[in-house]
């Protein structure tokens, strides 16, 4: 764990205080949230308040909505009806700026290790080259600091996509499917570092459809299929005793059609 | 007419010896296209970037009429800036037709669609890659596209290359609006083809040379680029 020792401070929001007057930023809304494209709904009805901190799981088999539901949540899409809110806030490039979003592919730019992470920071007006390097430590990537990113493996790819995530000190990380073409060391390595922002503040909403990572990761689980919302609980009680039949069928790995 | 392989002969030396009225010519070529196609890069560049990352009332028009002027043919080039330019024309105060500065403007006009429309497509590729997560980072339009023509900057280079190339190989537009006057507009292109007419194969082969020589060098450095792009995997 030497890792973490040496980067006190960082991935985390700073003062998980939840602000009286306007809520807690990192507690996430949906009312009637729903999404079509092209007249087909993929997202429907969502109605939902989620823990503002610990880690919530969304799963669900492919195609249920799992990521159109995270990027609703972000604002990177534009909801068809109902609202997003955080906090009590609509959401608003403020609040889009306390969140950050690890996508299922890593975008790696085409420049140094190093270069991808200041790009965040400097977008942030930050110029800040030993903070830069505690990130790229946290991650286990300051050997390759100066390498070209996108010669890296898929799991430092992802990992390096994580040091840039909390770059920004978020109070939310919105993660969709960081590991599912990892092997297993990349996979552990990626879980302890998110469990690490977990406990210094920072709410993550993460989607697998890897039951096994949901034992390791989860407080509470979104279950979704197709487009609907179907449960919503503590993470022992829904792993253990799912109470809807296309949830029992998803545990049980049965395809649910 | 001289004999070929005497001219050949006398053609290597002129290129060996450095002389004088090649070198003006070459250099003034060089001047003049590195210039334009500098020019083309400051227009076509932003305005591609711009394009390729947002979405507008009439942008499948601009892009057909982008791809379209990437076909002008330079004489017409030539005609246009030339008919602007000549005394009777709305810009003849300015007295700048049969100056290098006319070359300039014709060449630039020549080339900035191709620099627009190449790197529109470039920047739009990797706009695509990259759009969720500058969403994400609410980054201002300002920061994408410094960010996508830094990323691009290899692919871009390649993009100024073959618009430098295609001005600097064209003779249509220079001819007109330059005049080919001695000491004062001859390019390379212009000076060939005079020097042919005229019989004088010495110059005209020595400064075809020269001209291959460029062209050759320029798609080297096209090669080498993507390689290097492709062994960082920046390509
Ligand atoms: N841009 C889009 N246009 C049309 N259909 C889409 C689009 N994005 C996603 N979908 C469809 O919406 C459904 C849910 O997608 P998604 O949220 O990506 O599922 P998953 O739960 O696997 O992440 C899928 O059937 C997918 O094909
Ligand atoms: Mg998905």
């Amino acid at each position: 764990m030497h890792m973490r020792d040496a980067v006190n401070g960082i991935g985390g929001a700073r003062a998980p205080e939840p602000d009286r007057a306007t809520g807690d930023c990192r507690a996430a809304t949906f009312r009637g949230l729903g999404l079509s494209i092209d007249g087909t709904p993929l997202v429907r009805d969502l109605n939902l308040t989620l823990d503002p901190t610990g880690i919530t799981m969304i799963m669900g088999p492919n195609g249920a909505g799992k990521s159109l539901l995270l990027k609703l949540l972000h604002g990177l899409i534009a909801p068809s009806s109902g609202e997003v809110s955080w906090g009590g806030q609509p959401l608003s490039n403020e609040l889009r700026r306390a969140q950050s979003m690890v996508f299922q592919k890593p975008v790696v730019l085409r420049r140094s290790v190093a270069a991808n992470v200041d790009f965040v920071l400097k977008a942030r007006g930050i110029r800040d080259a030993s903070r830069r390097d505690a990130l790229l430590a946290h991650v286990d990537l300051l050997e390759h600091a100066h390498q070209p990113a996108r010669l890296l493996s898929g799991g430092e790819q992802q990992r390096l996509a994580l040091a840039r995530a909390l770059a920004t000190e978020p109070k939310v990380m919105l993660m969709d499917e960081p590991t599912a073409s990892l092997d297993p060391a990349s996979v552990l390595k990626i879980e302890e570092i998110v469990q690490d922002a977990q406990r210094r503040g920072t709410k993550i909403l993460f989607v697998t459809h890897d039951l096994g990572q949901a034992e390791r990761l989860a407080d509470d689980i979104v279950f979704m299929h197709k487009g609907r919302l179907h449960e919503y609980g503590a993470a022992e009680l829904f792993l253990s005793r799912p109470e809807t039949e296309e949830a029992r069928n998803f545990l049980q790995g049965r395809i649910v059609v | 007419m001289q004999d070929l392989g005497e001219a050949f002969r006398l053609a290597l030396s002129l290129v060996l010896s450095g002389d004088a009225d090649l070198v003006e010519i070459v250099s003034l070529s060089l001047r003049v296209s590195l210039t334009a196609t500098g020019a083309a890069c400051l227009i076509g560049l932003p305005l591609g970037a711009l394009v390729a990352i947002t979405r507008f009332r009439g942008r499948n028009a601009v892009l057909i009429l982008v791809n379209a002027l990437m076909g002008l043919p330079p004489v017409v080039v030539g005609l246009i800036v030339y008919l602007h330019l000549s005394r009777a024309g709305p810009l003849g105060f300015l007295g700048l037709l049969y100056t290098p500065t006319a070359m300039i403007i014709a060449q630039t006009i020549l080339i900035t669609p191709i620099i627009m429309a190449l790197s529109r497509q470039v920047l739009e590729d990797l706009h695509a890659e990259y759009a969720e997560q500058f969403r994400s980072l609410v980054l201002s339009r300002r920061q994408q596209v410094a960010a996508l023509i830094w990323d691009a900057r290899f692919s871009l280079l390649t993009v100024g290359l073959a618009g430098f190339g295609r001005a600097v190989a064209e003779v249509g537009a220079v001819m007109i609006v330059g005049g080919n006057i001695d000491h004062l507009t001859r390019v390379m292109t212009t000076a060939i083809a005079l020097e042919t007419s005229r019989g004088d194969l010495a110059l005209a082969l020595g400064l075809g040379l020269v001209l291959m020589v460029i062209a050759l060098g320029v798609n080297a450095m096209v090669q080498s680029l993507r390689m290097t792009a492709v062994r960082h995997a920046y390509a």
